[in-house]
């Protein structure tokens, strides 16, 4: 089994769903990251070159309007002015007259890709002797030509950093990704492996085992619930089974000897005709109750295993014990008992209407049969305050030692003092069955506790909704 | 009466053919469902015995079934080894009419092949049933014998009218707890014989012929003559 387990627990990859989650995790974990990077990106580095565009145009309009002002000379003073004051050596100025000599600024020449006028051009120039890359603004000021710029290389430097940043922390997303599905897919096969394992063992035959329960009240433990509600059913049936092949290995051969005996003993003795008609039809008789018996633990297995709950149906419980009341007291009658009954006009219940009535019947034909002549017999049945729904039959006969009551009910249980009773010993077994198919219990007692003989009461506890 | 047999055990459908045939009976054998519902739909039977389990992928449920879809009212009675309660119902559910659980004893089979025979017919519902000088009204729920009116009980009153609707045929034990009582369950005991000696003492007290017969290993019959 550790072998199936095994090849179970590690399935190829693709298979497993575990990993298929993890793969799910690490994509929505990855996209995740992608967008925050995307949106950091955009709002820093683009800020950034708005920003420096603006500074730009603002320079332009500045120095425009002091040419307006203060005519060229006015214009030249404020480009070398700026120059001296820009401790950052990122500005670019250059003015040129109109033949092209170069009045002021920080350039040597017109860049050759740059017209005469344009916004916002990005070009390479050498400032200083180093080239570095520029943003550019050029205007045409009457004639003059002026250019208005900033070193971008500053900026390039740090788009060039953030766009390792990006790299890394990508990167690093995508290894935590990769790593919390890994924890995932262990844990989702840490949770299941129990349950799996106690499946192996059960399709290995040991019923006995159950999913264990962590008590978190997750997903789950709800499925390992589910699954242990299922188990106890199939074992309870398991049993079911195994209780009426117990009873009919053992319990059924004994009849079954006694009328083999019989037919045998009539064969072989040298009888007359009569005498071996006679012995043939006792056979009858006995196979007759033999497929009786056989009928019964049907039923009582039937009930056992709850296989009628689906034939529930509502049914007043007055109109059965009505009719097992007028079916038996004639019965009592002939044996100058009497059959007391005392129940309300009407209780509904959910069930099996005819298990119910063999149940009924059961505990009446016992107590007709151990109750002596004269006696009196009670049969009531009540709506309790608890919700359970009582029937309670009570003789005037011997009644049963407390240390027999326990295993009253066991099929084919019969207490010694009731030997010479005809009866199968199945009646109280079925009457049980029966009592807990309808979610009750049985309850047995003495009839009037301290009297002499204090008689039996046997009370069916049943639960109202089935 | 014409009876269709369709079981497989040969040895239960040789007893069965021939106890039937013994009580005046003409009974004809199929040992399979295929060739049961070929004889059932092709030829008139007053009454169709049939197996519920039976070789050949057509089983006495679907043999029914197709029957009744074709409009064929012929009574089925089922012989089934299969007795639990549900399928009981299935059984009478695709049609059937009566359904007896094997192991079962002859005299039962008969009773209730010669009730299914001879249904009281619907179509005229008698208000009055007579056998001999006894009475029974079924409006007025009252019984008479000469003329001398008998108190009996509700269910008293519905044992009575069940045994004389089956005038002349035997009515066996467990038929009158499935219809008079209308349970399915085991009494243990004798207990219908106690009610039917009740019934039996109304009737007869101040008269000197008796009209309910015990019917050895049986049941029970009403019947004029002795």
């Amino acid at each position: 089994m550790p072998d199936r387990l095994r090849r179970t627990a590690a399935p190829r990859l693709l298979q497993s769903a575990g990993f298929r989650f993890a793969a799910l995790f690490t994509v929505v974990f990855g996209a995740a990251a992608v967008t925050l990077i995307a949106v950091l990106w955009i709002s820093t580095a683009a800020a950034l070159d708005r920003q420096m565009q603006a500074a730009i145009r603002a320079d332009t309009v500045a120095l425009t309007e002091r040419w307006r002002a203060g005519g060229t000379p006015g214009l030249i003073d404020a480009i070398e002015e700026r120059i001296a004051t820009d401790l950052t050596n990122e500005s670019i100025y250059l003015l040129l007259d109109t033949q092209g000599t170069k009045l002021a600024g920080n350039l040597d020449s017109w860049p050759t890709t740059i017209e005469a006028s344009i916004a916002f051009a990005r070009t390479r120039i050498m400032l200083e002797g180093i080239t570095t890359d520029a943003r550019i603004m050029a205007s045409d000021l009457g004639g003059l030509r002026l250019l208005v710029g900033r070193d971008e290389s500053e900026r390039v430097q740090l788009r060039l950093v953030l766009t390792e940043g990006v790299v890394w922390s990508l990167g690093a997303s995508l290894l935590l990704a990769i790593i919390g599905a890994g924890l995932v897919r262990r844990a989702l096969e840490s949770r299941l492996e129990p349950a799996m394992r106690t499946a192996a063992h059960i399709a290995g035959g040991d019923l006995s085992r159950r999913v264990p329960v962590t008590g978190r009240g997750d997903e789950f433990d709800r499925l390992a619930g589910s699954m242990n509600i299922m188990l106890d059913r199939i074992q309870a049936l398991m049993t079911g089974i195994k209780g009426v092949s117990d009873a009919i290995a053992h319990d059924l051969r004994t009849p079954i000897a006694r009328a083999r005996t019989k037919l045998e003993e009539a064969v072989t003795t040298d009888a007359g005709e009569d005498a071996l008609r006679g012995a043939m039809e006792q056979g009858i008789a006995d196979l007759d109750q033999i497929s009786r018996i056989f009928q019964a633990l049907l039923r009582i297995a039937e009930a056992e295993a709850g296989a009628r709950r689906a034939a529930f149906a509502e049914f007043d419980l007055s109109a059965v014990l009505r009719d097992a009341e007028e079916f038996y007291s004639v019965a009592a009658e002939v044996r100058e008992q009497r059959l007391d009954a005392d129940f309300p006009d009407t209780l509904p219940m959910v069930g099996d209407r005819d298990l119910l009535l063999q149940a009924v019947a059961n505990l009446l034909d016992n107590a007709i049969k151990f109750t002596p002549d004269g006696g009196v017999i009670r049969l009531t049945a009540r709506a309790r305050d608890d919700d359970w729904l009582e029937i309670l039959v009570a003789d005037s006969g011997p009644g049963l030692p407390p240390d027999d009551r326990a295993r009253a009910g066991e099929r084919f249980f019969r207490a010694d003092a009731s030997r010479n009773t005809p009866g199968s010993g199945l009646g109280l077994s079925l009457v049980r069955a029966v009592a807990t198919l309808h979610g009750g219990r049985v309850e047995l007692g003495d009839a009037v506790p301290g009297a002499s003989p204090p008689g039996l009461a046997v009370r069916m506890l049943l639960s109202p909704d089935g | 009466m014409r009876i269709l047999l369709v079981e497989d055990d040969a040895e239960v459908a040789r007893f069965v053919k021939k106890g039937l045939q013994e009580a005046g009976h003409n009974v004809e054998h199929a040992p399979n469902g295929r060739d049961g519902l070929f004889l059932a739909a092709s030829e008139q039977f007053d009454l169709l015995v049939l197996d519920r389990m039976l070789p050949g992928g057509v089983d006495g449920v679907r043999i029914v079934e197709t029957l009744r879809q074709q409009g064929n009212r012929t009574p089925v009675l089922f012989l089934s080894a299969l007795g639990a309660v549900d399928e009981r119902v299935k059984g009478l559910k695709a049609g059937g009419d009566d359904y007896l659980v094997k192991p079962f004893a002859f005299a039962e089979l008969l009773a209730r092949v010669e009730a299914l025979a001879r249904r009281p017919s619907v179509d005229a519902p008698a208000t009055r049933l007579r056998v001999a000088d006894l009475e029974l009204d079924l409006l007025s729920r009252t019984v008479t014998r000469g003329g001398k009116k008998i108190d009996v009980q509700p269910r008293e009153f519905r044992l009575l009218e069940h045994l004389m609707r089956h005038a002349g045929q035997v009515v066996t034990r467990t038929m009158l707890l499935e219809k008079v009582w209308d349970y399915h369950f085991d009494p243990q005991t004798n207990v219908i014989d106690v009610h039917v000696s009740r019934l039996r003492q109304k009737l007869d007290k101040g008269f000197d012929k008796p009209l309910i017969h015990t019917v050895r290993n049986a049941g029970y019959m009403i019947r004029a003559e002795p």
